[in-house]
């Protein structure tokens, strides 16, 4: 009993006890995230039919996801087009979402004293998640259809003499979705991120002469950093999958990689599908790392 | 021994005493009272709780619904044919399916109503008139060699892939009050006049067979099978599509049968494919919706009931007696009603009253108001079915939905015309 004792105190001593600690969700990682992923991997070298799947290793899919790509330039293949409109929706939805999140995110640390009213507004901003997220997108449709609740205003007031068609089904109609769903996702890290500045170094900037303006540039920018890159990283890799809000919005006529691997599996053209996953895994993680190389987010944190 | 449906009300004297009378005379008693269950795999449109719950009542089975998406079925038949005892597919995904070696070849003699099956199935005819057979039309894949085989027979055979459910005609919807001049070919959507006002569905296989029949009707190519295109033919299929996208033709498009309804009701779109329930459910606001019949015919599919190979013993008399219950009239008038097609008519025709029959079947202007299976009101009296009597819908299907020798390729090509 007692040898068990000193046994059971050794591995619990501090050398181990950090990887008992991280033990449990690396094993929920490698069981639900490396285990799928190899699979993905490995399936992506795999041949099929229409009914099976044939264990192989061949470029086949790779080949067929870039079919078209040298040969056609400088036109654009199927890939590179759905990936440049994929990257246009992230640049723009990175950038207001980087705005708007930013002021917001402001606001709240440091023109809200009360914790009260910072909850209660935090609280406010998650309202868009009340609903399930097709009944959100479905519900544009009476408002920025063609007689819907905005043209119908514009129209009765004379400022545009017929019914705008753009407001949906469109670039604008996507992007106002994803900034309205993932807006939240760019507030909450910046938020963390600004609370921890010492309020003390916005008083010594203000008495060395700075102007507000001068103060949020070098001062607040600067030490909210890891929360922008954070809420950056959430933000980009959420439109980079996403596939309903770009195909309701857009009406089903916007490509994206997520629609083009939904199309594949449900055609049971699982290798076709994970080669194209491994592919899009590729171009989040190198987005990923050059974000993470601008800003060094261990050092930082 | 069927367990009395009064015993289960209240416990009596006399069902405690059966209680334990089964539980002295051991465990078979116990097992037997207890009903069969029956996980039914479809889509959920089929899948209606009155029909559980007739059948619940009739035979004493349990179905159970497993409601998942036409692609999802043929997902599960070919990965999971363990987790269901019956399936609900339509007939273009058997040349995906029967290749697996998943499906049972039924046996006809134990299908009570086989010889009286719609000729529409068995031999492409409709009143002894052949109707169109591209694409995969059921009499295609109707009969396997044997029951576990996985080659198509081309002569009836006694093993049937599967037994029909329901079937229909579908063509494009259109908005009556707001196109104010009668439409009376697939050509019209491409028509610049609907310019930004147009809609196709962006399911690959439908789809691309719909763009067929416009591309047909516009006398542009004439197809030697719409539902088996060779490249050249699909390439020039989706450089139409793409032409008409980029010259703003399509306001969207949909996948799922509320976007179709919204955009309709909501006139955002005045021409497009669509699903007859669909129809119903516009008009069911209020909004005028009409299923127009067209010159060049109608895109038929169908939806029949499979058997797991691995089905055995108890479950797979149970799913031998479900089917033919289903077949045997009730069901068959409840599809009907909601503007369907059922396998076996004359069962259908004993459970409908004379008048439904007339509106849903004949074609003739509804005797009294129409109602729904639910009770609520479909037609005012008077009304004619869009595209009249059964003959004459069925009669003039031009295609079935198909699964392509091109698949593949078909599927690239789509992603292609959706990027453009």
């Amino acid at each position: 009993m007692e040898r068990v004792h000193r046994r059971l105190s050794r591995l619990i001593a501090p050398a181990a006890a950090p990887y008992w600690q991280v033990a449990p969700l690396a094993g929920v990682l490698a069981v639900f995230f490396l285990l799928p992923l190899a699979i993905t991997v490995v399936v992506s070298f795999w041949r099929y039919t229409e009914y099976s799947m044939i264990p192989a290793l061949v470029g086949d899919n790779y080949v067929s996801v870039f079919a078209g790509c040298l040969a056609e330039l400088p036109a654009l293949c199927v890939t590179f087009k759905t990936y440049l409109s994929t990257l246009k929706f992230c640049v723009l939805v990175w950038l207001v979402t980087l705005v708007v999140g930013f002021t917001v995110a402001y606001f709240l640390a440091f023109h809200v004293r009360s914790l009260t009213w910072q909850t209660v507004l935090f609280l406010l901003c998650t309202i868009p998640f009340w609903t399930s997220n097709v009944i959100r997108m479905i519900s544009w449709v009476p408002l920025l259809g063609r007689n819907g609740l905005v043209n119908t205003a514009l129209v009765a007031s004379g400022a545009v003499p017929a019914p705008l068609e753009w407001l949906l089904f469109s670039d604008f109609a996507v992007v106002l979705a994803f900034v309205h769903l993932y807006t939240m996702f760019m507030i909450v890290p910046i938020f963390n991120s600004m609370s921890r500045i010492d309020r003390a170094l916005l008083e010594a900037s203000r008495d060395a002469g700075a102007s507000a303006w001068q103060t949020v540039w070098n001062v607040v920018v600067p030490l909210s950093k890891p929360g922008l890159v954070i809420g950056s990283i959430f933000v980009v890799t959420l439109v980079m999958g996403d596939y309903v809000t770009i195909g309701v919005m857009g009406g089903q006529q916007i490509a994206s990689v997520g629609k083009i691997i939904q199309v594949e599996l449900s055609y049971l053209q699982f290798p076709l599908a994970a080669a194209n996953a491994v592919v899009l895994l590729g171009a989040v993680l190198a987005i990923i790392c050059t974000m993470t190389r601008l800003v060094d987010l261990r050092r930082e944190l | 021994m069927r367990p009395s449906t009064k015993g289960q009300a209240g416990v009596s004297r006399r069902t405690v005493l059966k209680g334990a009378a089964a539980a002295i005379a051991g465990f078979p008693a116990i097992v037997s009272a207890q009903p069969v269950t029956l996980r039914y795999l479809g889509t959920a449109v089929n899948q209606s709780k009155e029909i559980a719950q007739k059948v619940k009542a009739d035979l004493g089975l349990v179905i159970e619904y497993i409601p998942v998406t036409t692609d999802e079925v043929a997902k599960r038949i070919i990965t999971q044919p363990n987790s269901f005892d019956v399936v609900d597919a339509e007939y273009f995904q058997l040349r995906k399916l029967i290749p697996s070696g998943n499906l049972l070849g039924m046996d006809a003699r134990r299908i009570k109503y086989a010889d009286k099956i719609t000729p529409v199935f068995t031999k492409g005819q409709v009143a002894g008139k052949t109707i169109g057979d591209q694409g995969t039309a059921p009499k295609k894949v109707f009969y396997l060699e044997g029951p576990t085989s996985t080659k198509f027979a081309a002569a009836p055979t006694p093993w049937i892939t599967l037994i029909p459910t329901v079937y229909n005609a579908d063509t494009l919807g259109i908005r009556p009050d707001l196109i104010k001049r009668p439409i009376g070919s697939w050509a019209e959507l491409l028509n610049s006049e609907f310019k930004g006002k147009a809609s196709i569905l962006n399911i690959p296989s439908i789809g691309i067979m719909d763009a067929a029949m416009v591309v047909e009707s516009l006398g542009a190519h004439k197809y030697r099978d719409k539902g088996n295109m060779t490249r050249a033919e699909l390439d020039f299929t989706i450089k139409t599509l793409i032409e008409a996208k980029k010259a703003g033709q399509f306001r969207a498009f949909w996948k799922d049968f509320n976007e179709s309804v919204n955009l309709m009701a909501s006139g955002e779109v005045v021409i497009q494919s669509m699903w007859s329930p669909a129809v119903t459910k516009v008009r069911s606001m209020g909004v005028p919706c009409i299923y127009q019949p067209l010159k060049e015919g109608y895109r038929a599919w169908a939806a029949g009931f499979g058997l797991p190979k691995t089905l055995t013993g108890k479950k797979l008399d149970a799913g031998y007696e479900f089917i033919n219950w289903f077949l045997s009239g009730w069901a068959g008038a409840f599809l009907n009603r909601q503007g369907y097609y059922s396998a076996v008519l004359e069962t259908a025709k004993a459970n409908m009253e004379p008048y439904e029959w007339a509106y849903w079947m004949e074609g003739k202007p509804a005797e009294k108001d129409i109602k729904a299976p639910d009770g609520t009101l479909l037609e005012k009296a008077g009304t004619v079915r869009d595209g009249g009597s059964y003959e004459a819908r069925m009669g003039a299907v031009a295609c079935w939905n198909a699964v392509m020798d091109e698949n593949d390729y078909m599927v690239r090509k789509w992603n292609e015309f959706i990027a453009a």
